[in-house]
């Protein structure tokens, strides 16, 4: 004789305060047994008003406010930016101003992505070692970022038409080493994750979202490239110097989290042929326009810009609206963050309690982004 | 490089099919009537001059003489991008305009963000609700006429105005 075990649904609030959420993310989860039966995403736990703070500062000043969004991807977001007021004001950059931001902004896209892996490893329950991996060599980069700027993470080192200063000399051979020491360590992720039985299991086929799906909720960047779409603003719609280099676009075609995690160790491969190939094609001058040309007071005339970038999370896209005096009319975020979690409810229900924290990882939210 | 619409063009080819959606036309920008956003944007994504599978980006500007809702398109097959806007809300009456949810889900977090900072209805958002403030909060920051200050720590006289509303909110800012 059977006797059926009874289940009732139980609805849990998780977060804001929780060591998983990646910041300060709130769902209401319900569960049946292990299965997640509903899931209501809260947002703006760290709600700033970012947007509302540029219209107070100047264009320059603005870029402080960009560093505090993404805060594991700083270079990118003033890169985005930038390239917003560039659109706007009309600037031409200085050749040398923006291979260095390339080389920052593929450098930032590695740490990014090591960050992303490290944490997506520690909530598959690989607790500690591989994260500490990671944030190993994560070190070595916000290492390089002091020397070009002295800062870590709030770096602000992008300005109109460039950068405010060029790298020191002992840059380059640092950035070498930390290259060359790269690779191996890739090697060693994938050796010790990629091809790992564990992972296999706990991730293949978990929280699979299809082309069609993403494309209609707007998803960008590695989720998107996941499911094989080969989709990279860098080669679509080349910004910068990326039309001068070249590099490979990682496609997986499964749209599960192991495809996810996937398609980012190996774009940190990428990042580093880029480097390499900026490296090579640089050359001395100076690192921003001169001042008559491009002053720190800029005032755009009247009009608005879109620019958009392949951030490490997806499109990152800066709306610039100017009244042609010295602070943004309106400055609007298309954070990648915020729209890649429009689909988190499908990819949640169905799947397990231990699964959650995977699938929401994979995702690689920021909540500085998130909120705003 | 993909291609940014002409928005001159891109208006013949809408008004081809709708005659009665367009308004204006200007460099990139095509501006149609708010009640014709769902059948433009049906239109842009399904037609096959246009293809506009992603839905970029959902925004809008307080211009205090109106609002206007800024639809930043992606077509991935043609590798181009558009620029389609709406004015609502003249005279700072209630701001409305049809959602698109139902055409792109990638609008359904971008629209209750403009709801919540802007103040823009969507009519038919499955779930129009704040999302960065909470249920209750008093205005909607990005309005231009929102005051910043008053819960502000910055001394009276280190304050600045911002430049927006220095002496020439009756007339706003034209295009």
């Amino acid at each position: 004789m059977t006797t059926q075990v009874r289940t009732e649904p139980i609805t849990v609030n998780l977060g804001p305060q929780h060591p998983s959420t990646h910041g300060v993310f709130r769902m209401r989860v319900t569960f049946d047994g292990e299965e997640i039966i509903d899931v209501e995403p809260i947002f703006g736990y760290l709600h700033r008003g970012s947007e509302k703070l540029a219209e107070e500062r100047t264009y320059v000043q603005v870029v402080t406010l960009t560093d505090r969004m993404d805060y594991v991807g700083s270079m990118l977001n003033n890169q985005a930016y930038m390239l917003a007021v560039e659109k706007l004001a009309g600037v031409e950059p200085a050749p040398r101003g923006v291979w260095l931001r390339m080389i920052a902004s593929e450098l930032q896209r590695i740490a990014s992505h090591l960050v992303a892996v490290g944490f997506l490893i520690q909530d598959l329950g690989a607790w500690g070692t591989p994260l500490i991996y990671t944030m190993r060599e994560r070190e070595k980069i916000l290492d390089l970022f002091e020397m070009l700027c002295g800062a870590r993470i709030t770096n602000s080192y992008l300005r109109p038409g460039g950068v405010f200063m060029d790298a020191p000399d002992e840059f380059w051979p640092a950035m070498n080493e930390v290259l060359d020491e790269l690779p191996p360590r890739i090697d060693d992720l994938d050796d010790l994750l990629t091809d790992n039985e564990i992972i296999f299991s706990r991730t293949k086929g978990v929280s699979v979202l299809t082309p069609e799906q993403m494309l209609d909720a707007s998803i960008t960047g590695p989720m998107l490239r996941a499911a094989g779409v080969d989709w990279d603003l860098r080669h679509r719609d080349p910004y910068d110097y990326y039309d001068q280099v070249t590099f490979e676009r990682p496609l997986h075609t499964a749209g599960d989290n192991f495809a996810r995690y996937w398609v980012r160790v190996q774009e940190m491969r990428e990042s580093i042929k880029i480097i390499r190939q900026c490296e090579k094609l640089i050359e001395p001058g100076p690192v921003r326009p001169e001042h008559d040309d491009v002053p720190w007071l800029l005032r755009p005339p009247v009009g608005d810009a879109y620019a958009a970038i392949e951030h490490s999370k997806g499109e990152l896209g800066f709306y610039l609206v100017s009244d042609g005096s010295i602070s943004p009319y309106r400055c609007h975020v298309r954070a990648p963050s915020l729209i890649n979690l429009t689909l988190l409810r499908d990819m949640l229900v169905g799947e397990l309690l231990a699964d959650m924290f995977v699938s929401f990882g994979s995702v690689d939210i920021n909540m500085g982004e998130v909120d705003r | 490089m993909s291609k940014a619409w002409d928005g001159a063009k891109l208006a013949d080819l809408i008004r081809e099919s709708l005659p009665d959606a367009v308004v204006d036309a200007h460099r990139t920008d095509v501006w149609i009537k708010p009640d014709a956003v769902p059948e433009v944007m049906r239109l842009l994504r399904d037609d096959a001059n246009f293809r506009f599978e992603l839905l970029s980006s959902v925004t809008a500007v307080d211009y205090i003489s109106y609002f206007e809702v800024v639809y930043h398109l992606t077509s991935l097959t043609r590798n181009a991008t558009a620029v389609v806007k709406s004015k609502v809300g003249f005279g700072r009456e209630e701001a409305r305009i049809p959602s698109v949810v139902d055409i792109w889900r990638g609008a359904d977090l971008q629209e209750r963000e403009v709801w919540d900072l802007m103040g823009i209805i969507f009519e038919g958002h499955p779930n129009h609700k704040r999302i960065m403030l909470w249920e209750g909060f008093p205005g909607h920051p990005l309005r231009k006429d929102f005051a910043t200050y008053e819960q502000s720590i910055v001394p009276e006289n280190e304050r600045r105005v911002p430049s927006a509303l220095a002496g020439e909110i009756e007339g706003g800012r034209d295009n």
